[in-house]
């Protein structure tokens, strides 16, 4: 049995400039994600895909159709979520441990009981002795850890990740991927995932959605039928990996082309 | 991943002699600054006098070194026309202090708070710049119209010397936060008000602080720029009436007085940005360009 998390109906997106000219970021554009689905959107940029995402939190409404999460129509930032930025969203001005505390402090749990449940969480990303350090002075891969315990730690059913780890390097890249995968068979949150690397949205999820070019609408959506637990590094060498690659590349041509 | 790996990453054998070379290049550099700054300050002194002594200016007008050390010592000895040097100084300072304190405190709330408002902001804006616009310094009379020649007058001039320095960084700082940053904490759970004061207000600590460095000096302007106006205690009297006996010796006495002052002020200030923003990346003894 699978609930819908996430649903939106026929939605539409307008930025309208001061001087009053329409640019239509999305446009009938519907999607579902199953509770405890990894879905990840490729599409090329100014598609959309960062759009999608804002108005899945609430914090960009739709101009037409509905969003809603759990059932419920999105009006404001729905509990249940939480957002992995595509740059540091880290606060530079508090260490590690008090980084990580923030989710459950602002939402009223007592400071000594927040870190103590902070302290866990940065043990879980592998940042232990690192607890004082401030963000500038780790490297970038250990300020997305710090990004992924601060998400982690108030136990979002719906996880939003917007392009997560696109500034890191490929070896980085591939170790956050792995811990992203273990975090999440955890709790097993719906994850919406967007990214530009058709091979990253392939390791990662259970469902690819292709976007088309903006205004971007759904073009295809591949299910992705690679056994889990997965290990990233090692699956991208499978032939169905590679089978999936080519098709989802092809089906993505066509939108980039200049 | 270890601890101390993000002190030494590299597993190569750290080279004591290079990191030794290194800080005593950083100590002999710092050495030679501080040589020069005296020889500078010694090379004008001792410049001034001598065209003084050999006539190639008139003391009359500009003074000399000797004459200003002579008049801070009888002011500091045997007090000054309207008392000690020390309670001049310090009716001045508590001015300063009064007006500084009191005209960044407002300029920091009206800055996070019109930052955070923009309707407000929109509709003040235009009434900030007008009054911005006007020279501060002209208030100072009608301050003395409104409260006297006591040291009320003054720390309003002071207020509102400090006020718009204060308040332009702190309104701008709030502006300059980073969006994702406060997209995160709301996603996290913060309401308006922890989004104000756990991500605004620490984002627009830098240029607050910045501005402070200032805007200490504008109050000490205000405060003796007031008391030329009109007063009967202060430094700035003290140059008044110094004025007034042509005694330009005491002129220079008194601004070395303020000059004093003002730079024990600005290292308080400096302490206490170090202080609030230890958070930021230190800067390495490796010297580039």
């Amino acid at each position: 049995m699978s609930q819908v998390a996430i649903e939106l109906r026929n939605v539409t997106r307008k930025f309208i400039s001061p001087a009053g000219k329409t640019t239509l970021a999305l446009a009938d554009f519907s999607l579902t994600v199953n509770q405890g689905d990894f879905c990840a959107i490729v599409g090329p940029t100014g598609c959309g895909k960062s759009t999608t995402l804002g108005m899945i939190t609430g914090l960009s409404p739709p101009s037409s159709g509905s969003v809603s999460v759990f059932g419920q129509r999105v009006t404001g930032i729905h509990p249940d979520i939480g957002f992995v930025f595509q740059s540091d969203a880290v606060f530079p001005w508090k260490n590690v441990i008090d980084n990580v505390a923030l989710g459950p402090i602002y939402r009223g749990t007592d400071k000594k009981l927040a870190t103590e449940m902070a302290a866990q969480w940065v043990r879980r990303v592998g940042l232990a002795g690192f607890e004082r350090h401030y963000p500038h002075q780790l490297s970038g891969g250990m300020r997305k850890r710090v990004a992924l315990a601060q998400t982690f730690i108030n136990e979002p059913k719906i996880l939003l990740m917007d392009e997560p780890f696109s500034a890191l390097d490929v070896q980085t890249r591939a170790l956050m991927q792995d811990e992203l995968l273990g975090l999440w068979s955890e709790k097993k949150a719906s994850v919406v995932f967007v990214t530009h690397d058709i091979e990253e949205a392939i390791a990662l999820a259970d469902r690819v959605v292709v976007l088309s070019k903006g205004p971007g609408s759904v073009k295809s959506s591949y299910e992705i039928p690679l056994a889990r637990p997965r290990e990233v590094a090692t699956a991208r060498y499978s032939p169905e990996f590679i089978d999936l690659s080519r098709r989802i590349w092809s089906d993505l041509k066509d939108e980039v082309q200049i | 991943m270890t601890t101390n790996s993000i002190n030494s990453p590299a597993a190569l054998p750290v080279d004591r002699e290079d990191e030794r070379k290194a800080v005593a290049r950083a100590v002999n550099h710092h050495r030679l600054v501080i040589f020069l700054r005296i020889a500078v300050a010694a090379v004008t002194l001792a410049g001034w006098e001598a065209a003084v002594r050999y006539g190639l200016i008139d003391p009359f007008f500009f003074s000399q070194p000797s004459a200003i050390y002579a008049q801070l010592m009888v002011w500091l000895t045997e007090g000054t026309s309207q008392g000690p040097l020390w309670s001049e100084l310090l009716v001045t300072m508590e001015e300063t202090v009064l007006g500084f304190i009191i005209g960044s405190g407002l300029g920091i709330l009206f800055g996070i708070g019109l930052g955070r408002n923009r309707l407000a902001a929109d509709v003040f804006s235009i009434y900030i710049k007008i009054a911005n616009a006007i020279p501060r310094v002209v208030l100072g009379s009608i301050f003395i119209i409104m409260f006297g020649l006591g040291m009320g007058s003054k720390i309003a001039l002071a207020v509102v010397m400090v006020f718009f320095v204060v308040f332009g960084n702190a309104f701008q700082g709030v502006r300059e936060a980073d969006r994702n940053l406060i997209a995160n904490a709301y996603i996290l759970g913060a309401s308006k008000r922890q989004v104000t004061f756990t991500v605004v207000f620490p984002s627009a600590l830098t240029w607050i602080l910045a501005s402070l460095h200032v805007s200490f000096g504008f109050a000490l302007v205000g405060a003796v720029v007031g008391e030329f106006l009109g007063a009967r205690h202060g430094i700035g009297l003290l140059i008044s009436t110094a004025q007034g006996t042509f005694n330009a010796a005491g002129v220079f006495a008194a601004m070395i007085v303020l000059a004093v002052v003002a730079l024990a002020a600005e290292y308080a200030l400096t302490l206490l940005e170090n202080a609030l923003l230890k958070w930021r990346p230190v800067q390495f003894v490796e010297r580039g360009m």
